[in-house]
């Protein structure tokens, strides 16, 4: 019986605790650059698209969300010719981010995305893609890579050296 | 020995009306409190304060597809939510709110009540024997368990107060407390017979015919829309009825410093014990269903009973 008063006491005691409700429309929470929200997809530092439509996001996707198709513009970079996310589906877990191999797919901090028309969820390039590099400034994949694009042979890429010639006896 | 007098026609609608009021405002009032009592805030959206959220919610209730179940016993499914109203509401006729505010005023008050709070088990009763549903009816079994264990000491924890007013009229018991409330002399009464009327009301930590945790929903697992609702307000208009008898039987009913209006008095106290009820539904935890039966019949009943002896035993000595 006493224990039972004294619950009765302190749960009334928590009349004088505040609230520790985030009064959320008026009352942004507080969101940290690594929250998984919103699917982006970011620039390489020259502005162009970072995704290079290797599918491996749509494959890591545990919900099947993306849908993308791969082009190749004539300097032989590949791009996505249609990137599609489905948010309807979309569970925001971040192994699209993981699995990416040019960081250029990103989660960010927002969620504010509801829609009265669940078709409107369904989000294409032109929504997905932003001007910025995101999480990660000075990446630039094409730069980086051993891949050899217009405008940048076999060798060029920063800290690569020449290719080795294989039929070649000499060192 | 007075005659039966009735209040008048606007009294009665009055009544009613407020009743029905302040009972559908305590969702409101209730969830607000629990929110409060949980570091939350609780429903303040709709309106000031969020004071329209019962509008919101009946709203949301009387559009709510209103499901009879085809295996239900149909005309006893339909009869079971409006029981618990009727009675309770029957149950606000004998409540004195205030001299001359009231609508009936009879000599067996207390026992009216009485009897009326064992038909209102019926209710629950009857919608888990309609709804051909087991958890159903494990809950209706609880509640009739539960009914019966508890009102046999309901009764007998409110004898002390009669025998110390000498009436079971209960406006005669109000006059009677005068020279001092009753919950002193009555202590053991009270304790005994606010844990009846939680008992009674099936609220927590007694609301084991419809614990969610153990049994869905209990007795009312198989209703939706608007008979769901009854019981709700039911339940509610038995918190607010329980805590007027509370009041009148041991904190003196109108009684008060006579510079508030008696009527107010009366209010008052009664919202101090709607929302001490709100507190034990949100801060004990629901016992088992064996320790329930224990309490009831082992502690509670003896107590009472002791109770009894000594409030009669010590009135013969004082000369009663």
């Amino acid at each position: 019986m006493l224990s039972q008063l004294r619950s009765l006491w302190l749960v009334l005691k928590h009349t004088f605790t505040p609230a520790d409700t985030v009064q959320y429309p008026e009352q942004k929470p507080a969101l940290f650059p690594r929250y998984r929200g919103r699917i982006v997809l970011t620039r390489d530092p020259d502005g162009q698209e970072r995704c290079v439509a290797c599918n491996l996001c749509a494959a890591a996707c545990p919900v099947d969300c993306i849908a993308l198709q791969k082009g190749e513009d004539e300097t032989g970079r590949w791009y996505p010719e249609f990137f599609r996310i489905n948010f309807s589906r979309c569970i925001l877990c971040g192994l699209c981010e993981e699995a990416c191999p040019t960081y250029a797919i990103q989660l960010t901090p927002d969620f504010e995305m509801c829609e009265y028309d669940r078709r409107n969820l369904v989000y294409e390039k032109e929504h997905l893609l932003i001007r910025g590099t995101g999480k990660y400034p000075d990446y630039n994949f094409y730069r980086i890579a051993g891949k050899s694009i217009g405008g940048k042979d076999k060798g060029e890429a920063e800290n690569e050296g020449k290719p080795i010639d294989i039929k070649s006896l000499l060192p | 020995m007075k005659s039966m007098t009735i209040g008048t026609p606007w009294q009665i609608f009055g009544i009613l009306v407020s009743v029905i009021t302040v009972s559908a405002l305590l969702i409101w009032v209730e969830r607000r409190l629990i929110g409060i009592w949980q570091d939350r805030l609780g429903p303040n959206r709709v309106g000031p304060w969020g004071l329209f959220q019962v509008a919101a919610d009946m709203i949301k209730i009387f559009f709510k597809e209103d499901w009879i179940p085809p295996f239900a016993d149909k005309p006893i499914f339909l009869i079971a939510p409006a029981i618990i109203m009727m009675t309770m509401l029957l149950g606000f006729v004998i409540v004195p709110f205030a001299p001359g505010v009231g609508i009936i005023d009879f000599n067996f008050g207390l026992l009216y009540f009485l009897a009326l709070s064992s038909l209102s088990v019926y209710s629950v009763v009857l919608a888990g024997y309609a709804s051909h549903n087991k958890y159903a009816l494990l809950g209706s079994l609880r509640a009739a368990a539960q009914s019966i264990s508890y009102e046999v000491f309901m009764g007998l924890s409110a004898m002390g107060v009669v025998m110390l007013a000498g009436s079971f009229n209960l406006r005669e018991i109000v006059e009677a407390q005068r020279d001092g409330w009753f919950f002193l002399p009555q202590f053991a009464g009270l304790l005994a017979f606010t844990v009846a009327m939680v008992a009674e009301s099936h609220r927590g930590p007694f609301d084991l015919p419809e614990a969610e945790h153990e049994i869905i929903a209990g007795f009312h697992t198989e209703y939706s829309g608007m008979k769901f609702g009854m019981f709700f307000v039911g339940e509610y208009l038995g918190v607010t009825l329980n805590s007027a008898l509370i009041v009148t039987l041991f904190f003196g009913g109108w009684l008060g410093p006579a510079f508030l209006p008696p009527l107010f008095w009366f209010m008052l106290k009664c919202a101090v014990f709607i929302v001490f009820f709100i507190l034990i539904r949100s801060a004990l935890p629901r016992p088992r269903y064996d320790q329930l039966m224990n309490f009831g019949w082992k502690r509670m009943l003896p107590l009472t009973l002791l109770n009894i002896v000594v409030t009669g035993g010590l009135g013969l000595w004082m000369g009663g």
